[in-house]
């Protein structure tokens, strides 16, 4: 019974936030119920988040949604890594809230032409919580597409809001980018359907290795194509930077935070459990991980706006993460998803930090902010301390996903992965360059032009960005039991468990039961896994 | 099964190339509503395949109205309509994109990003490096050609990205 009960937790972090838009939406003129509706559905979410996370840990959690059998029905499966990214996700979704909950309040009173039409916002930003979290739980690859554009759709909204003609030149680059990103998405499911006669992960990972390679290839290859634009990784980056800065501040903390994350999370994914290692795919993607995190963090040295800054190091990190996915070892996977937590806290407080220091210095142009050290030694605090981190000084968490991926390039060995090892720590000390000139400028130089004194930050907003410094100072701290989790996550990605928990019964049922989505490429074969993983389980 | 159920037809298979090239030379256009147009002939393009993807056509897949080996394939079916509705939703909001921009600046082209302007202005200053074929017919250079692209947030981006630092 109490099975049962864990694993109805699963559906709530879509459910509660699509529901929560609806009931805001309906109170569209009344703001404070908006706000009251959104926080408690968000802090809901991050409850249920943390409550998976402590069951994942024993076993994964699977629902047939509308209570049809895996292969027939749709699946929303929740393992360690699943979990671990929606209740990262879930608080910084919150924090952002609260932040630009009070960043409306103030900006209100003032004529600011960024100020948020509040009755569309909350409603979206929901939305965007329920792609997100559906993204991270879809067992089936189509319930993944459904997600992504969940959550994009809501970007575009997010992205444009207000219509300014700069948001509308950014908008419309970053909407046929991600338009594109999904026709290619869908097309690598109809090529996947088309060779193994199913879309349910667990029973693709069963049926892929027995297609053609060929065909495998170009499934992979078209999927990678499709999360790497999501992803922002190098070829297919470029719309990154110059998209996201213009968006409000708390919108762009949140896309940077978590959009390019859940493309990193869906590559991770399906390069686990769908596909068997091919050393021609790694060798590419560690290639391609170089290549995004020299250029990324080049574009990065050659900016003098922090948030443009902030958005090329944010490209070039991501870098790291498909490092250590394209290691494929264990403790690759692990410093990459340990990197990901990481990353996903930092960068977004490094964003909110910058909103507040438009709000007190009135720009985010290095050329003209200045000796903000000495005006607001608070706000310099904030910055600091996640900007050491994202640049990996050593006691700081941001170190130790680097340390990690590093040790794991040096033992696995070769060429490649050394040069991956020199050019990440290389890109490291360029981001330390990038943004202690960041911080120069800003905080310790005399200000170029006179600074207005009296703009003064509300308090709700520094809270909200103080709690996500504090989480990525508390990643550090209990960087221990987060590291040996972020393991056993990895452990899990590719030991079949996932499979074993969508099919108890330990064999494919969809080849006996759905004789409509019959394997076209002599799949069967492929059932023999499942039989011998399952007898294990009792 | 045999081989055959899973050979698509030809026609089935031309329709998909059509839509999708002119689809992605659409895509490759300046102004957003032709842009547009190429998502949705790509869209449908790929909505297509997704129903070759299904096998052969058959009859209702409804127990009792059709044998179970003469069905044709729900599934896809059902994940063409979900794509048709996103598809639907996007082309709305894409419209009003252009129409906002056509508002804002009297056309709707996808304007070059600020780093490429930025680069192109950085270009224009300097000697233009090479000479190319066109510039002996129009007497001008593609970096002359570049930074004059018709963009009416260059003053604004100029003053904000760059600082005073240029122009001074």
């Amino acid at each position: 019974m109490t099975g049962l009960a864990a694993a109805d937790l699963v559906p709530l972090p879509v459910m509660l936030p699509l529901l929560a838009a609806g009931v805001a939406l309906a109170f569209a003129r009344r703001p404070r119920v908006q706000r009251v509706v959104s926080v408690v559905a968000l802090a809901g979410v991050l409850a249920v988040g943390v409550a998976l996370l402590v069951l994942t840990d024993d076993r994964t959690l699977v629902v047939d949604v509308g209570n049809w059998a895996a292969p027939i029905g749709i699946d929303l499966v929740a393992d360690r890594l699943s979990a671990l990214m929606v209740t990262v996700s879930s608080f910084v979704l919150l924090c952002v809230l609260l932040y630009s909950l009070a960043q409306g309040v103030s900006e209100e009173a003032e004529e600011e032409t960024s100020s948020i039409p509040v009755s569309i916002y909350h409603p979206t930003y929901l939305v965007l919580a329920a792609g997100v979290c559906n993204a991270f739980l879809a067992g089936d690859l189509f319930n993944l597409y459904v997600g992504f554009e969940i959550l994009l759709a809501a970007s575009y909204v997010l992205l444009t809001l207000g219509g300014t003609g700069e948001r509308i030149r950014a908008g419309s680059i970053y909407v046929v980018v991600a338009l594109l990103s999904s026709i290619v998405f869908l097309i690598a499911i109809a090529l996947t359907y088309a060779a193994t006669g199913t879309v349910n992960l667990a029973q693709l990972s069963e049926r892929l290795p027995d297609v053609e390679p060929g065909t495998r290839l170009a499934i992979q290859l078209l999927l990678l194509l499709a999360f790497g634009i999501k992803a922002a990784m190098f070829p297919v980056s470029a719309w990154l930077p110059d998209s996201y800065p213009t968006a409000p501040a708390p919108v762009t903390a949140v896309f940077a935070g978590l959009l390019t994350k859940v493309g990193v999370y869906a590559i991770l994914r399906t390069q686990t459990l769908l596909f068997p290692t091919d050393p021609r795919i790694d060798q590419g993607l560690m290639w391609v991980a170089l290549l995004t995190m020299l250029v990324g963090i080049l574009g990065a040295v050659a900016q003098d706006d922090i948030k443009r800054l902030l958005s090329f190091t944010l490209v070039s990190h991501i870098g790291y993460m498909l490092f250590g996915i394209a290691l494929a070892t264990q403790p690759g996977t692990a410093a990459a998803i340990f990197y990901v937590v990481h990353h996903i806290t930092v960068q977004t407080a490094l964003f909110l930090v910058v909103g507040l220091v438009e709000l007190r210095g009135g720009s985010t142009s290095l050329d003209r902010l200045g000796g903000l050290a000495k005006l607001a030694p608070g706000l310099a605090i904030l910055f600091f301390i996640p900007a050491m981190n994202l640049a990996g000084i050593p006691p700081l968490s941001g170190f130790l996903g680097k340390l990690g991926l590093v040790e794991d390039g040096v033992r696995t060995g070769g060429f490649l992965a050394y040069t991956l090892v020199v050019g990440s720590v290389v890109t490291s000390l360029l981001t330390l360059y990038a943004i202690v000139k960041a911080w120069n400028k800003a905080f310790w130089q005399e200000a170029p032009q006179e600074i207005a004194t009296d703009a003064r930050v509300p308090r709700g907003m520094v809270v909200p960005t103080g709690a996500l410094v504090a989480f990525g100072l508390a990643l550090t701290v209990f960087a221990g039991p987060l590291y040996s989790y972020a393991d056993r996550a990895a452990a899990a990605l590719r030991d079949g468990s996932y499979v074993e928990a969508v099919f108890p019964d330990g064999h494919d049922r969809g080849v006996g039961e759905s004789n409509e989505s019959t394997p076209k490429a002599g799949a069967p074969t492929g059932s023999a896994n499942a039989v011998d993983s399952g007898e294990g389980t009792p | 099964m045999h081989a055959l159920d899973t050979t698509p037809a030809v026609v089935l298979v031309l329709a998909i190339g059509v839509l999708v090239t002119t689809g992605v030379y659409l895509l490759l256009e300046r102004s957003l509503t032709r842009v547009l147009i190429g998502f949705i002939l790509l869209g449908n393009g790929v909505n297509l395949l997704l129903l070759v993807a299904g096998g052969r056509a058959g009859g209702a897949p409804i127990l009792g109205t059709t044998p179970l080996w003469h069905m044709s394939d729900p599934l896809v079916q059902a994940m063409i309509l979900t794509a048709i509705v996103i598809t639907l939703g996007l082309t709305a909001f894409v419209l009003a994109m252009a129409y906002r921009s056509w508002q804002l600046h009297g056309h709707d082209e996808v304007q070059d990003d600020v780093e490429d302007r930025r680069i192109a202005r950085l270009a224009a200053k300097n000697e233009p490096s090479f000479e190319d074929a066109d510039a002996v017919e129009s007497g001008e250079t593609l970096d002359d050609e570049a930074a004059r692209t018709r963009d009416e947030t260059d003053d604004e981006i100029s003053k904000d990205r760059t600082g005073g630092g240029e122009e001074r």
